[in-house]
């Protein structure tokens, strides 16, 4: 279990421009859905962006704070034409 | 019939798709264990890592990427990690993800369910594949 803006400001920490949303998938709190905007992500591939954001959360992952998290990355283009931005 | 007038061809392909994934096995298991990944992953240009095999998942979301890639009529050949806990352990490591199915197409490694259903979707994939 853990407290959202915790991970939103650890991967801010990070990632100074990043918007991001944290989704409860499960109601526990420790099955995340994080959505992260940002142009740190621009020009690399999917695999990567995410595997920033797992570096990121490593810590939290391995002492089983967070159980699973789904991710969405994107840069502030895409997530424009998405309408998310 | 022609493709253009067949009320089943809803993919619009002139393509069926077909199983082209190949389940293979090391021939040599001794000797570095990245060494052994890295023969396994450029025996093919795609190539998956997964819980079972194409004709029998063990797994969700193993089976949902052969789905996709059946769909895609590419061919493939893929490692069962359920047989080998050298294996299922290292490449992890060799590959800095923690989960499986893990897709490589020459050689690097492209995503697991959620990547390649988000390219998918996003008609990103196939040009990849070619």
């Amino acid at each position: 279990m853990v407290d959202f803006s915790t991970v939103e400001s650890l991967i801010k920490s990070h990632i100074e421009d990043a918007v991001v949303n944290v989704t409860d998938l499960t109601g526990t709190q420790d099955h995340l859905g994080i959505m992260i905007i940002s142009d740190a992500f621009m020009g690399k591939m999917l695999i990567q962006q995410h595997q920033m954001i797992m570096d990121i959360l490593k810590e939290k992952l391995g002492t089983n704070e967070i159980h699973a998290v789904q991710l969405k990355t994107m840069t502030k283009e895409k997530a424009k034409a998405q309408g998310l931005l | 019939m022609s493709n253009d007038n067949n009320p089943f061809n809803i993919l619009g392909s002139d393509k069926v798709p077909q199983p082209g994934g190949k389940a293979v096995q090391e021939e040599n298991k001794t000797g570095d264990l990245n060494d052994r990944i890295k023969n396994l992953i450029s025996s093919s240009k795609i190539f998956l890592f997964m819980k079972g095999n194409p004709e029998m998942p063990q797994c969700g979301f193993s089976a949902n990427v052969i789905g996709i890639l059946n769909a895609m009529n590419a061919n493939y050949s893929t490692f069962d990690i359920l047989s080998d806990m050298d294996i299922r352990q290292g490449v992890k490591e060799f590959s800095n993800w923690p989960t499986y199915p893990q897709l490589y197409v020459n050689g690097q490694l492209v995503g697991g369910n959620d990547i390649i259903m988000e390219m998918y979707e996003a008609g990103e994939l196939e040009s990849f594949l070619k």
